[in-house]
């Protein structure tokens, strides 16, 4: 139960909105994190970006994203009532990462394992050498998993 | 398949369809589709990144469905689920007419 959970947030600031209130708006989430004992592993500021549809007649927006992990979801709670009070945050979305990351990262762990066993069946060293090519290699590969599932 | 075997196709095919007699196999060859996700390795479908989903939002809008697109049951439902975080984030349009 106190596994670390990884956090997404990105929220939507008006572009109208200055240089200055961009960055306060950072350090009040920063306050928040620190305040729960979370961490913000990192942020990302993507600047102005066009948006696909209008919201509340703005055409434009100013992208951030943070990272934060924390043991509990009580931070994220906190933020996100934050976020929705503020005027200048035209609209935010949390997602929790890690778990999705930690699936791709098995399936890809599964995915190497089963291309090193594939390929010491057929008698090649279980790395596929960086000269290799890899068009070629790729396709035996799919047909040897066809194989296996029949 | 079946059209080709039942109208004008029987007196031109005749010869060409001697060998291969068996159930399931017309004279046409369709392509196959692939899944882009398992062609390409793409474990994580990130909904941040709009050049990755692009492809899979035809003019309307609309989420392309699997038939068309050749995507796989577990990457179209991943694909799903990021294009409409992406949506919500007015990365990418719910509708356009």
């Amino acid at each position: 139960m106190s596994t670390t959970r990884q956090y997404e947030l990105v929220y939507l600031i008006t572009p109208d909105a200055p240089e200055q209130e961009i960055a306060e708006l950072h350090t009040q989430i920063e306050q928040i994190v620190t305040r729960f004992n979370a961490t913000l592993d990192k942020t990302e500021n993507w600047g102005r970006r066009k948006l696909a549809y209008e919201i509340g007649h703005h055409r434009e927006a100013v992208y951030v994203v943070e990272t934060i992990s924390s043991t509990s979801g009580d931070v994220m709670k906190e933020i996100d009532r934050r976020l929705r009070v503020i005027d200048q945050v035209i609209r935010h979305l949390v997602v929790r990462v890690d778990e999705e990351l930690a699936v791709a990262e098995r399936t890809r762990a599964l995915r190497k394992a089963n291309q090193a066993r594939r390929r010491v069946a057929r008698g090649l060293p279980p790395e596929p050498a960086p000269g290799e090519s890899r068009g070629d290699q790729d396709m035996d590969d799919d047909r040897d998993m066809m194989e296996i599932q029949r | 398949m079946s059209e080709e075997r039942g109208g004008r196709g029987r007196g031109k095919g005749g010869d060409k369809d001697k060998g291969k007699d068996g159930p399931r196999r017309g004279g046409f060859f369709r392509r196959r589709r692939v899944c882009k996700f398992c062609a390409e390795k793409i474990d994580y479908i990130n909904y941040k990144d709009v050049r990755l989903l692009a492809p899979f939002l035809p003019e309307r809008g609309k989420i392309q469905p699997r038939r068309i697109s050749g995507t796989c049951a577990m990457h179209q439902r991943k694909l799903q689920t990021a294009i409409k975080r992406a949506r919500q984030l007015a990365l990418v349009p719910y509708v356009t007419d």
